[in-house]
């Protein structure tokens, strides 16, 4: 009988190992998976607000924040267009120490000339960048950012998208996000990580 | 003679007091059958925009549910309730099919974040003091004309868990002092 129990035992904590074993196992191996498949960031070429191109290169040098999203958006875009003003405010002169982007994912009514009047209303570090649709296509690809345009009744459109703001380092490199609902302070905490 | 003067400066006095109290600083109060319209505001528009966002509070004090259809504006070609929705780190904005149901006894917010009134097509900028009047069309209520102090560009109403810091439209965005120490 006793000797039954401690076979028992004995079976019951070689399966429990197994299976700790074989969890652990897999998890590191999806990690890595998606490690591999989810590099942010790369190659792109946009207009800027001032109808200059610019590439990925443009940025390298200092670290950007980057956020995407239209300017027929009346309440996420804005919302973190004034979360980005305020933030950069409060950075004070460290505020020139990054890139800060506002990246259109409309590119048939945000002109760079509409971009430039939308943006005068917020930080004047806030940069626009817009392009064909081939080029959108392929920076928010790069970024894996989310968009789908929706059509409404009536003939006008709205887009889903992604509403992360994207960290990145001075080589380019994907540092991390900034979720919509993140605290301010979290976020100039961020912003602050990323300049040093 | 001396008490006719007396009460008529009393009644300029209180005049003068209700202008004050009935001031920009208070969003109008509007009943409209059993609904109670509250708080409305709009967000001022960023250069150039086309479209913006109004927002108020609508209490249903009747026994039947109520739903807000849409409206009209002078200043936008249309008007609609929309419904913002963050799903795994994807906004998406669609109209309200049907209309937003304000039910009985119950209170609607319409703030950003979440549901608003969808002005497509401006004609003019929504600036920040201006005033926006809307006719906002309810199914029962009927047309109500409602009109919306504007405030900053990208207000916000406090998020859930800090509406003890203030009603929905009534705070001024967050502004931080360049070199603030947080």
């Amino acid at each position: 009988m006793l000797k039954s129990r401690g076979l028992l035992a004995a079976v019951l904590a070689a399966l429990f190992l197994f299976v700790a074993v074989k969890t652990f196992l897999n998890h590191s191996t999806n990690v890595e998976n998606a490690r591999s498949s989810t590099t942010i960031g790369g190659a792109f070429e946009l207009t800027d607000q001032d109808g200059q191109q610019v590439t990925e290169k443009d940025l390298l040098g200092q670290p950007s924040v980057m956020f995407f999203g239209y300017m027929y958006c009346p309440d996420i875009c804005p919302t973190t267009l004034l979360e980005l003003t305020n933030w950069l405010k409060a950075l004070g002169a460290d505020a020139d120490k990054l890139n800060t982007i506002f990246v259109s994912v409309d590119s048939s009514r945000d002109t760079p000339k509409q971009m430039k009047l939308y943006l005068s209303s917020f930080d004047p570090h806030i940069r626009g960048f817009t392009g064909r649709v081939t080029q959108i296509r392929k920076v928010t690809s790069e970024y894996h950012v989310y968009y789908k345009r929706v059509q409404l009744d009536g003939g006008d459109y709205v887009y889903d998208h992604s509403a992360l703001i994207y960290l990145m380092d001075q080589n380019g490199r994907y540092v991390g996000i900034i979720t919509p609902n993140e605290h301010e302070t979290t976020a100039i905490g961020k912003l602050r990580g990323l300049i040093k | 003679m001396i008490f006719l003067a007396t009460t008529r400066s009393l009644t300029l006095a209180l005049l003068a007091f209700a202008v004050i109290c009935a001031g920009p600083a208070v969003a109008q109060q509007i009943k409209a059958g059993d609904l109670v319209l509250d708080h409305a505001w709009a967000r001022a528009t960023p250069g150039g925009a086309k479209v913006g966002g109004a927002y108020l509070t609508i209490k249903n004090n009747g026994t039947a549910a109520d739903k807000l259809l849409g409206g009209s504006s002078p200043v936008a070609a249309e008007v609609q309730v929309h419904e913002m929705a963050m799903n795994n780190g994807v906004m998406t904005m669609r109209p309200v099919e049907g209309g937003l149901s304000i039910p009985a006894g119950q209170s609607v917010t319409l703030a950003p974040g979440g549901y608003h009134i969808m002005l497509m097509q401006l004609k003019a900028a929504l600036k920040q003091g201006d005033k926006l009047p809307v006719t906002l069309q309810f199914e029962k209520a009927g047309k109500v004309d409602v009109t919306f102090d504007i405030e900053g560009v990208g207000a916000s109403a406090p998020p859930p868990g800090q509406m003890d810091q203030g009603m929905p439209g009534m705070k001024e965005p967050m502004q931080m002092k360049p070199g603030q120490k947080m």
